[in-house]
């Protein structure tokens, strides 16, 4: 093969290599990005209801009930302004405790129960995940800026 | 006293690391031996330092000195004294420091193994080294010092983070720092080699064996973190695509991509600008790699990006170094000529096209670890980018590179005959094609994804085999005599072919029939799980040196016969109140059993966890044949024997210019 030609053989192969890679990124983005939503954007309906996606905050103080099987978990997310009600079945992390940070994926029905088939929290005591910062900090500013004239 | 010395060293290793990185440089551009040979010294100074520096901090960790404010961030008093010794890099400050002083093992290497290369190319290299430790210590020392005191000094530190107290993580650090560094040895050559014009054969076969080691070690890095994770998170997981794993994972491929290509490069003289830009890139990530993990910039894109003094400094190393050895590669490159010709199907074809899909997979995952990143750094929302991503892209972009893993090593460089190779596999095809068909139909009904795994795991241990085959039938002598004849560059290729088959099995495997419940028990309670009987005995107090645990007893069974007693613990570290979970399990050649206590409901009851997971360890055992193929074949007699002849043939030539 001549240099001329091989040079077209690696370009040929870059670009079908790059073609392959761009249309299983794109057809991926599509189905596989988890959108983030705080309590209040799903209060005002922002979240959607089709599809999985996380919320974050903080697990309300006394929201814990565990129901009689043991392993299904009912708690609240608040972000200091709204609150969501979230079920989960399954061992909840290490770090997950009232009061604390958390965020859970899953989907919302439409009673506004959240049904979560993960719940993260990092590993560090003082680490609040940066979404559930987030979104107390958001909350915040909004209440604030009603609370001004 | 010990704190102000260490920082002391790391100034005195800065400018010992300025001289390193200009003088030799200059010299080797102006043809001026004085300054080339400071490169030596310079080098084995800077190393001296930072080691002094490196034993502070240390000797600041084992006593306990609290009043440096990184120690009493990181360590504790009571904490156990081999973590208090590893906590000496747990930390920003200390991890920087340990990337630093490996880079000072790899240059003093360097210096020691260069002795039959040009003086000017040697010069370039351990130039180039230094100037990466200049950007490193002064990130440190303007940034990130790991002496900085705190006054008033505290009683008590606030403990090593517990996931950290753990053998695995007292050895995953170096070995991963190992790799990253170990590529700077490449990218060291690539630059040289582009500052100086001569990038031949010769280049590539110096450059070969160093990056050949690295990536060893970076394998092995990797391969520790995952076991890690896996018996220490608790929920028997290998593979997360979390950012931090991709940062190891990325440089890998692009290592993986370069060792290919400088093959390419040392064998056939083509490829060459390819080889050099995979040098930069691999080099490139290695950084990126370091800086993700360590500067922050996951736990919060806006502290990272306000932060004026680490951030700004990050962007702008980053910056310097890729910028400046891509604008390099510009002006340099188009110099560089091509070697012979290859057909569309030769080894070299393969080769490329085994590059251009590495490559292909490493951009997908850069895209989904940094987009999530560069949304949040830009406002414009919050998402995250999970292992379907992952999964979804990276598997199908890496079925091509593993269905040519098995047929690379068969084919001939230059131009080889397609039909011909085709009837020397067609048996190993049929085989593997239909074992992978039916093995999942037997075990678990149809099973697509499992098929494709098996097959092309198969597929590359056959091909494997007929390498072998076809490389003793032409041999003479015995079995033994033949197979003592193979070099080890062909032993180390075959290894870690055969090395990434078995992770292949493990993963298929594990990811398909892996079975797992969450089940709420009490004491004499059991579950069934894949044939297995997990009884439980309840759990008892025991006290660590720095926490307290509730210690769990599990009695496996299969076909009511006892194969393992297993202790799942939940512990509370006492500094830092921290609850971690330790699973109980017990390792098999073919299957693991594995056990985690969820939350307590009672005092005699609890949710436990209990996993069933086949081949697991094959993950494992076959990131060792990665590299242990890879040591084999940087370890190849040409390596040695060049390097042999050349410093004989300067021992002759300083004799006769003394004679």
């Amino acid at each position: 093969m001549k240099p001329r030609h091989q040079k077209l053989l690696a370009i040929a192969l870059s670009l079908a290599g790059l073609g392959v890679a761009v249309a299983l990124v794109l057809n991926a983005f599509q189905n596989n990005l988890v959108f983030f939503f705080s309590p209040s954007q799903v209060m005002r309906g922002e979240a959607p209801v089709d599809r999985t996606f996380r919320i974050g905050g903080m697990v309300e103080e006394g929201s814990v009930k565990r129901e009689a099987d043991g392993l299904t978990v009912r708690f609240v997310v608040t972000d200091t302004a709204h609150t969501v009600p979230v079920v989960y079945k399954g061992v909840l992390p290490d770090l997950f405790k009232e009061g604390k940070g958390v965020v859970a994926e899953g989907r919302l029905g439409p009673d506004g129960l959240f049904t979560a088939t993960q719940v993260l929290a990092k590993h560090d005591e003082n680490y609040m995940p940066p979404e559930a910062a987030h979104a107390i900090e958001q909350a915040q500013k909004a209440q604030q800026t009603l609370v001004k004239p | 006293m010990i704190p102000e010395l260490g920082h002391f060293a790391l100034i005195l290793a800065l400018l010992l690391a300025l001289v390193q990185g200009v003088l030799p440089i200059v010299g080797a551009q102006r043809g001026n031996a004085t300054l080339m040979a400071v490169a030596r010294p310079a080098a084995h100074g800077q190393f001296v330092f930072v080691l002094l520096a490196f034993a502070a901090l240390a000797y600041a960790f084992l006593t306990n000195d609290f009043s440096v404010e990184n120690v009493a961030r990181n360590s504790y008093s009571k904490l156990p004294e081999v973590y208090r010794f590893t906590a000496t890099w747990g930390s920003h400050e200390g991890s920087l420091l340990l990337w630093t002083l490996i880079l000072g093992v790899w240059t003093v290497a360097v210096t020691v193994y260069s002795r039959h290369l040009p003086e000017d190319m040697a010069a370039r290299v351990i130039g180039v080294m230094g100037l990466v430790s200049v950007g490193f210590l002064a990130f440190m020392l303007f940034t990130s010092n790991p002496f900085l005191r705190l006054t008033p000094a505290v009683p008590e530190g606030n403990d090593m983070n517990p996931l950290l107290q753990d053998p695995g993580m007292v050895i995953h650090p170096p070995m991963l720092y190992m790799g990253y560094v170990g590529f700077s040895v490449a990218f060291a050559f690539a630059v040289a080699a582009l500052l100086s014009g001569k990038l031949d054969a010769a280049w590539a076969r110096w450059s070969r064996p160093w990056t050949t080691v690295a990536w060893m070690f970076l394998t092995l890095g990797i391969a520790l973190g995952s076991w890690w994770a896996y018996y220490e998170l608790g929920w028997g997981g290998w593979w997360f695509w979390d950012p931090t794993e991709n940062a190891s994972f990325m440089p890998w491929l692009a290592g993986t991509a370069l060792i290919h290509s400088l093959a390419v490069t040392e064998k056939r003289g083509v490829f060459k600008t390819w080889t050099v830009l995979l040098a930069i890139t691999a080099f490139s990530l290695s950084l990126l790699g370091t800086f993700l993990v360590r500067s922050g910039v996951l736990s919060s894109v806006h502290a990272f990006a306000t932060d004026p003094g680490r951030g700004v400094f990050i962007l702008a190393f980053l910056g310097v170094v890729i910028g400046g050895s891509l604008l390099l590669y510009a002006w340099r490159a188009p110099r560089l000529v091509s070697g012979g010709g290859f057909t569309w199907f030769s080894r070299e074809a393969l080769l490329l096209g085994n590059n251009v899909f590495l490559m292909a997979a490493m951009g997908t995952v850069l895209l989904g670890t940094l987009y999530p990143l560069f949304m949040d750094a830009m406002g414009l929302g919050k998402i995250s980018v999970g292992p379907p991503y992952f999964n979804a892209v990276f598997i199908p972009l890496m079925t091509p590179v593993l269905f040519l893993v098995a047929i690379g090593p068969l084919v001939r460089w230059r131009g080889d005959d397609l039909p011909a190779l085709a009837m020397r596999m067609r048996w190993a095809f049929a085989v593997a094609l239909v074992t992978a068909a039916l093995l999942p139909l037997t075990l678990d009904g149809m099973n697509l994804w499992a098929s494709l795994g098996l097959f092309l795991a198969l597929w590359i241990l056959f091909g494997v085999l007929t390498g072998f085959l076809e490389r003793l039938k032409n041999a003479p002598g015995g079995l033994l005599g033949k197979l003592a004849t193979l070099p080890r560059s062909f032993w180390g290729m075959q290894i870690a072919h055969a090395g990434l088959a078995v992770v292949v099995i493990g993963a298929t495997v594990v990811s398909n029939y892996e079975e797992h419940r969450d089940v709420r028990m009490n004491v004499g309670d059991y579950v069934d799980l894949a044939g297995y009987r997990f009884l439980f005995m309840g759990t008892h107090p025991v006290e660590g040196p720095n926490y307290s645990a509730m210690r769990g007893t599990v009695e496996v069974f299969r076909n009511a016969r006892k194969v393992a007693t297993v202790h799942p613990e939940k512990r509370r570290y006492h500094a830092s109140g921290m609850v971690m979970t330790e699973a109980g399990i017990d390792y098999g050649v073919f299957r693991d059993v594995y056990v985690s206590l969820g939350e307590p409901l009672s005092d005699s009851e609890w949710v436990v966890q209990v996993y069933y997971k086949p081949f697991v360890g094959w993950l494992w055992g076959g990131a060792f044949l990665l590299a242990l193929g890879g040591g084999l074949a940087a370890s190849d007699r040409r390596y040695r024997i060049a390097l042999r002849r050349n410093t004989e043939a300067m021992a002759t030539a300083a004799q006769g210019t003394r004679a």
